[in-house]
């Protein structure tokens, strides 16, 4: 058998792919600079915009990053890989993120978690066929005082009981929160519904 | 006692306080005014200094001492506000944050300050997502209302304040690892020294508080720093915000000077208010998970920065305190202590890395019903052998995992036996089999391959 040989020279066909990042993403990662003495410093607002925007981080995003911030793709990744809130590959619309630390364990937080996966069919770190929801458990959310508690999103639900999961997972607005949000960080991307953000409150202040 | 007056959670509770005219019509920034206007830096280090304000993350370092490491011909200065509140069973700094966001501004002017800063980052974990968008809206309060910017109060002082989201990492709790996450790396902890007082955040001088020491600067300032040695006890002044949580009546945040009795802030009326459905008290870890676990027996520690210690407890911690109901199985709760290390571990350190994972596993194999005797001392030999007191680690992060691994499984020793003792014969030769078959089947571990009975 000959030997076979690796085409280097013919670019890979991903290069060509049309940017990822939007400009206004590419500003919003810029305006974050003056904030630090480094250019990695913003790495982690970069990251936080992105997936906001586009949902998940992926890898040629993550090299436009890299870009914007001039620092080596691999460096984007290293960092990335080490925190557990950025998705390399697509979720869902929601993410239900659950606390499995002690305090709520106490309180029930294992049929809870258990009723959660029987009502989505998924397992943790698993999504809907749909794409509507994605199942996460984490450690600690520091609302111990509400447990057993879990994220939708933004939005905390607390105190659950296992009845209520059903009526929680139906909610359409369960991701819904009921206060004033900033600018800074975009709502997570798909998001179905529309908050009101410090602009709009400008506005209302203004009429 | 004499009914005590809440000093940092004055304002929860009073309408629209997280609007600046509120929190102002209540004497608000009045500190900040009168430090900036009145006082010099290195003036108000010692007052804080003589006050003896130990830092309420964990640690209980002096804060006053850790401002005065600042080597004196700095040019740039960074505070860091650490509110990357990770430990399980903590959530006052949430609850400071939410109710109150302007007190922790203030204090953070005050603080930056003092310490001569040019940039002050508030690391805020990012599961914070409400107090997030509650203390941007009000920093940007601030900046309006020129409490933050350039020349502040009349004076030459310029401050800039930023809120720096994390992504999910226990470890950037640490100080240093917390820098390393803010230059946007791996939240991997620096070798010490150089102290972060040296060279910390961008290779400058840097302090990292808790924003609960924050909160409490103003306050010592406006009241003076025998008002705040009088509150607590002698080595441990000044108020300090209790949690408890788990399966008590009135579960939250309360206020109370330092050397508040564990037994006090279950069953007290101003507090936890005892248990829920009848249930018992099997134990008690009293300042977060990291400090270890007291027993029904031993609810009266005292929670300040020494009692504790007596107790065989790693230190007060944040005074979290999560009761742990009697009809709980021990070996659950052993298991998840377990894996909040085993997955929080950073991985820089071997012992760390490899010991948790591996207290994981026996853990969860006791949890399933394939516990040996010789596990319980397996664990308490493991622990001994981790962390940064046996100067085998970078952080502290392995011995918080090693006294609360080793106080469980040493203080409920009879329970884990006798749960051990009634399992069914051959669940162990099961288990095993089940996890690892080369166990059985490579026929060099010879003897070995035989279940231990001990």
């Amino acid at each position: 058998m000959a030997w076979q040989t690796v085409d280097r020279l013919t670019p890979v066909v991903d290069e060509k792919a049309p940017a990822v990042l939007s400009d206004a993403v590419r500003e919003k990662i810029r305006s974050f600079f003056p904030r630090y003495e480094t250019r990695r410093a913003a790495l982690l607002p970069a990251l936080h915009i992105v997936q906001d925007a586009l949902g998940h981080v992926s890898l040629s995003a993550m090299k436009e990053i890299a870009e914007v911030l001039e620092i080596p793709p691999s460096a984007v990744m290293d960092t990335m890989s080490f925190y557990t809130h950025f998705w390399d590959h697509p979720k869902g619309k929601k993410v239900i993120v659950l606390c499995r630390s002690l305090s709520c364990q106490v309180m029930g937080a294992d049929r809870v978690l258990a009723e959660v996966k029987d009502q989505l069919k998924i397992d943790e770190h698993g999504t809907t066929v749909d794409g509507q929801y994605s199942l996460l458990t984490e450690e600690c959310l520091a609302a111990c005082d509400h447990a057993p508690c879990m994220l939708v999103n933004e939005k905390l639900h607390k105190r659950i009981k296992p009845d209520d999961v059903g009526k929680i997972i139906k909610d359409t607005k369960n991701a819904d929160v009921s206060m004033l949000r900033s600018d800074l960080f975009d709502k997570p991307a798909m998001a179905s519904v529309d908050l009101p953000t410090t602009s709009d409150v400008k506005e209302m202040k203004d009429a | 006692m004499a009914k005590y007056e809440p000093v940092l959670l004055k304002n929860v509770g009073v309408p629209n306080i997280r609007t600046l005219n509120v929190y102002r019509s209540r004497g608000g920034y009045n500190a900040a005014k009168k430090v900036l206007t009145e006082w010099t830096g290195d003036q108000t280090v010692e007052v804080i200094k003589s006050s003896g304000l130990r830092g309420r993350g964990g640690a209980g370092f002096p804060c006053g001492m850790k401002w005065s490491f600042l080597p004196p011909d700095r040019k740039i200065t960074y505070l860091c506000v650490n509110a990357d509140e990770s430990e399980p069973g903590t959530f006052c700094n949430r609850v400071l944050m939410e109710e109150d966001p302007h007190q922790l501004l203030e204090g953070i002017l005050i603080a930056g300050y003092a310490t001569r800063s040019t940039a002050a980052y508030i690391y805020m974990r990012v599961e914070f997502h409400e107090q997030f968008h509650i203390l941007q809206k009000a920093l940007d309060e601030a900046y309006a209302a020129g409490v933050f910017g350039k020349k502040l109060f009349g004076t030459e002082y310029n401050l800039e304040c930023y809120i720096h989201r994390g992504a999910g990492a226990y470890v950037c709790g640490e100080e240093t690892g917390l820098i390393e996450s803010l230059e946007g790396k791996r939240g991997w902890p620096r070798i010490k020294p150089p102290f972060p007082a040296v060279e910390g955040l961008f290779r400058r001088p840097t302090v990292v508080n808790n924003v609960e020491t924050i909160c409490c600067v103003p306050h010592i300032v406006e009241r003076g720093v025998d008002w705040f040695k009088s509150i607590g006890t002698e080595n441990s002044s000044g108020p300090k915000l209790y949690t408890v949580s788990g399966p008590v009546k009135r579960p939250g945040c309360y206020e109370a000077p330092l050397g508040l009795s564990c037994r006090e802030l279950i069953f007290g009326d101003d507090f936890g208010q005892g248990m829920i459905d009848g249930k018992k008290v099997k134990g008690c870890i009293p300042g977060g998970l990291s400090v270890g676990v007291l027993t029904e027996k031993e609810l009266d520690c005292k929670l300040d920065f020494d009692d504790v210690r007596k107790y065989g407890l790693l230190g007060l911690g944040t005074a979290g305190a999560i009761v742990i109901p009697h009809d709980a199985d021990i070996r659950q709760v052993l298991a998840n202590v377990t894996r909040f290390y085993s997955h929080e571990s950073c991985g820089q350190c071997t012992q760390c890395r490899e010991g948790t994972n591996w207290l994981y596993k026996i853990a969860q194999r006791i949890a399933m019903g394939a516990g040996r005797i010789a596990d319980l001392d397996l664990m308490v030999e493991v622990t001994k052998n981790m962390g940064m007191m046996g100067g085998l680690s970078i952080c502290g992060l392995p011995d918080g995992a090693a006294f609360p691994i080793r106080t469980i499984v040493e203080k409920f020793r009879p329970e884990f036996e006798d749960h051990i003792r009634r399992q069914e014969p051959g669940r162990v030769e099961q288990v095993i089999r089940h996890v690892n078959p080369a166990a059985y089947e490579l026929p060099i571990l010879g003897q070995r391959s035989q279940p231990a009975t001990v």
